[in-house]
């Protein structure tokens, strides 16, 4: 079968580039070779799971989110609920808050049709607002301002096996190898969607959406699939943080985060995937670094770090060797 | 009830005072500020600071308060925000975020992180004895000078030499620039007002609204539900939107307490699902 050259174009970005291959050969050598920082690599593979949720919608689809916490936090108390009410088993409480954040994204996906970015804005915000406050509200069901407590998790068994399966301990070994698996699995996915055609076409309607939809793309289901698609994995996040951590607070859907992992992903770069697991491994030890210097007054840091970011520029802040060279002419 | 409806009022006109700096950057500038609750709370801090630790008098702090913050906005408009004007939302949102981030732990870390109290003189203290109506002075004092602010600004942006400056650079900066206008002494002047009158309203509504250091994040998206619902193409559209939603702010949390600020939220997203360029927005 020949091969017309734009499909041996579309055929050339979808190959597997060897630092592609190299980054998921990386993540089981972390957990091989770092047993000791288990927790701390937990938390980076949560967050990089999370920034790869709003890649796909902000990356490839442009939409500008201020509330992406809003379905990190629904997978998380989701988890935390079903885990604590329900039955204890992992998998299937992941496959539940996944269904469920699922179910959110595409309920308020509708919301992100229409208007500007100040609108898209507002109206993230607004959601995950909301849910804040009916976290906040329903205190016999959430635990209120204290969080959800008391969630005990079952041990983590390879479904179809007889074996006695793996319980989260102290040091996080299990858990750090539950979310690495889930990380690699929602990358390997992540990756054959944005090189589909579905995946194509949100780029071509992120360009330009008027000439996608003259060109027979029908973007509002686009949008509509993208975003249900990123609420689930931001869902798989959050779930998997309460199921390690066996807690659920309000600060999932704080404000903070939802601008953390915009932040995150602007520092590993949008729009090619990977930028998230950078992003997070950036992040997760400067954070670590300068909280252990000054913790309570690490915002200060991470507010000039982004003023900083945006002022120079992404593309120059990670290639110190422009910083003296003379700018092209625009 | 008509007490209610009298603090609604207060509160409204207090949010339309803090916001319509926000309203200018954004609608007529189209940069998307996040960090405007900063200046409120600079203004806020300022009266508080001097009134509790040099005993100025309540009235010359308002007047510092505005002074000081429109001199700060100059300031970082000159240096930070004038390169962000022509990037992207995105670079905005980041950017701004930044500096409430900033502005939040740099207050924490100088004054301290718990809340802040302000003692009014006397002559604002107690309620006026009308019939079956309870008003404030203090909220009577609120709206008559947001009042007076709102007719002074209309009278500015609809008559006077600088406000058609100001409007012809908005529409079109290059053509305004070829006809000799300096526009970006204009935006200067302008930005430097809006944070002005944020300060001023930070420093009013210190006793409203509460002042402790994250100020700016909380009332961040009141501010901007002030700007998306009323459009931003007029100034009367944010002013209704400010009354609208200080009513049915204060109402709620008098007959639902329960639900809180769920009302507003969910009022908000109904409404620019609605109209998305905001309620009292002109089509373009």
């Amino acid at each position: 079968m020949a091969a017309s050259p734009a499909a041996r174009s579309l055929a050339g970005y979808a190959r597997w580039r060897w630092w592609e291959l190299a980054l998921l050969a990386a993540l089981p050598l972390s957990w091989l070779l770092l047993p000791g920082q288990s927790l701390l690599l937990n938390e980076i593979a949560i967050v990089a799971l999370f920034a790869v949720s709003l890649d796909l919608i902000l990356g490839y689809a442009g939409i500008v989110s201020l509330g992406h916490a809003a379905f990190f936090g629904f997978g998380a108390y989701t988890a935390a609920l079903f885990a604590k009410n329900v039955m204890p088993d992992p998998l299937t409480g992941l496959a539940v808050a996944v269904g469920a954040s699922a179910l959110l994204g595409l309920a308020t996906s509708v919301l992100v049709l229409r208007g500007s970015d100040l609108t898209r804005l507002m109206v993230t915000l607004g959601v995950a607002s909301i849910l804040y406050e009916l976290a906040n509200r329903l205190d016999w069901l959430t635990g209120g301002a204290d969080g959800l407590q008391g969630v005990v998790m079952g041990a983590l068994t390879v479904p179809g096996s007889t074996l006695a399966g793996f319980a989260f301990d102290l040091s996080g070994r299990t858990a750090y190898a539950y979310s690495l698996v889930v990380l690699a699995i929602v990358l390997v996915v992540a990756r054959r969607l944005v090189h589909s055609p579905f995946g194509i076409s949100l780029q071509a309607l992120r360009d330009n959406r008027l000439r996608a939809s003259s060109l027979g793309i029908s973007t509002s289901l686009r949008l509509v699939a993208v975003y249900t698609i990123a609420a689930a994995i931001a869902g798989a996040a959050g779930a998997l943080l309460a199921q390690t951590t066996g807690f659920a607070s309000l600060d999932v859907f704080d404000f903070h985060r939802s601008a953390e992992v915009l932040l995150v992903l602007v520092i590993g770069g949008t729009g090619y995937l990977y930028g998230g697991v950078f992003g997070a491994l950036v992040f997760k030890l400067l954070h670590d670094l300068i909280a252990a210097w000054t913790p309570q007054y690490w915002n200060f840091w991470l507010g000039l770090f982004l003023v900083a970011l945006v002022l120079v520029g992404r593309d120059r802040f990670v290639r110190p060797w422009t910083w003296f060279a003379r700018r092209p002419p625009p | 009830m008509l007490t209610l409806l009298f603090d609604g009022v207060a509160y409204g006109m207090l949010l339309f005072i803090l916001a319509v700096g926000l309203a200018v950057t954004l609608g007529l500038m189209n940069f998307i500020n996040l960090a405007h609750g900063a200046f409120a709370m600079a203004g806020g801090y300022i009266t508080v600071l001097l009134m509790n630790r040099a005993g100025v008098p309540f009235l010359a702090c308002l007047a510092v308060a505005f002074v000081a913050t429109a001199l700060l906005g100059a300031l970082l408009e000159r240096t930070l925000y004038r390169p962000m004007y022509a990037r992207p939302h995105l670079d905005q949102v980041l950017f701004s975020i930044g500096l409430v981030f900033m502005a939040v732990t740099a207050v924490d870390y100088v004054v301290g992180s718990m809340q802040q109290n302000i003692r009014l003189p006397e002559w604002l203290q107690g309620r006026l004895p009308i019939e079956a109506v309870g008003i404030g002075k203090y909220r009577l004092f609120i709206v008559v000078t947001c009042a007076l602010l709102t007719v002074a600004l209309q009278w500015i942006l609809s008559r006077t030499r600088f406000g058609s400056r100001l409007r012809a650079s908005v529409d079109d900066p290059r053509t305004a620039g070829g006809l000799g206008l300096d526009v970006n002494r204009i935006f200067l002047a302008t930005f430097a007002v809006g944070s002005g009158l944020a300060g001023l309203g930070g420093a009013l509504g210190a006793e409203v609204l509460g002042l402790d250091p994250t100020f700016p994040l909380k009332f961040m998206i009141y501010f901007l539900i002030v700007v998306s619902v009323g459009g931003t193409t007029t100034i009367t559209g944010p002013l209704l939107a400010a009354l609208l939603l200080g009513i049915a702010d204060v109402a709620g949390k008098y007959y639902v307490p329960k639900l809180g600020a769920f009302i507003v939220y969910t009022l908000m997203i109904a409404i620019l699902l609605w109209r998305p360029q905001g309620l009292f927005a002109r089509a373009r």
